[in-house]
């Protein structure tokens, strides 16, 4: 084998390694926003629960809305992840 | 009198009766998308469709059960099974993926895959959503309400 198809082969296995690890980065960083969104969220509608306990029930459903839609985010950066991986 | 401090949730749990209708909804739509998905990208493409939709259903009903569950326990408790649970929700899907990412049927379907997860996590939930606004703008209108009353 040629040096020049040595470098070659090597320079794509370098690249196919930055993306891999460029994608797992980026699925880390996706997933901290739904992490501090659904504190806050579930902090929020406890705090809610407490003050007015007879509407636990409807903050709840809501509760359990928002947590759903705000891991919608991280699932959206799996996603990405897996296609710029494995796609 | 109520209780003076609030410190476990009782009676009926709303997270299993949201996740039971999501459930619902996700089995009528179900066999369309993997109909579609199945003419696009053939066999393959169905085959990952209907893991992609497993998933999502599957991940609705371990959050309703482990929130419903540890409120009748705790308060705290539940706060930390929401963040921690989203996690250890999160860390499965990706094992379910990892585990099967070597088959045939996820290499040729990997793509609707990603769009089914995505998608139908979504549309389930604006679904329900519209449903629960609906119930909470107009109490009168949610199934199962007498006329009478």
């Amino acid at each position: 084998m040629s040096a020049s198809a040595i470098l070659a082969q090597t320079a794509a296995e370098a690249k196919n390694a930055a993306a891999a690890g460029t994608a797992g980065f980026g699925y880390g960083l996706a997933a901290i926003g739904p992490g501090i969104g659904i504190g806050y969220l579930v902090g929020q509608s406890v705090q809610a629960m407490a003050r007015q306990p007879e509407a636990a029930g409807m903050v709840r459903t809501t509760m359990f809305l928002g947590i759903a839609f705000t891991e919608a985010l991280a699932l959206i950066g799996f996603v990405v992840f897996i296609l710029l991986k494995f796609a | 009198m109520g209780q003076a401090v609030l410190t476990r949730l009782e009676g009926p749990a709303p997270e299993t009766a949201i996740a039971a209708d999501l459930i619902k909804r996700a089995a009528m739509v179900a066999p369309a998308a993997i109909v579609v998905f199945g003419m696009v990208w053939h066999l393959g493409g169905a085959i990952s469709t209907a893991f992609a939709i497993a998933l999502v259903v599957g991940n609705f009903a371990l959050a309703a059960f482990m929130m419903s569950y540890t409120a009748k326990i705790s308060v705290g408790l539940m706060m930390g099974t929401a963040l921690f649970g989203y996690m250890l929700r999160l860390g499965l899907i990706m094992l379910a993926f990892f585990l099967v990412k070597d088959t045939w049927w996820m290499k040729e379907g990997i793509v609707p895959f990603g769009i089914t997860l995505v998608v139908t996590h979504l549309a389930l939930l604006f679904w329900e959503m519209k449903f629960i606004s609906a119930s909470l703008a107009f109490p009168g209108l949610k199934p199962g309400v007498s006329k009478e009353s």
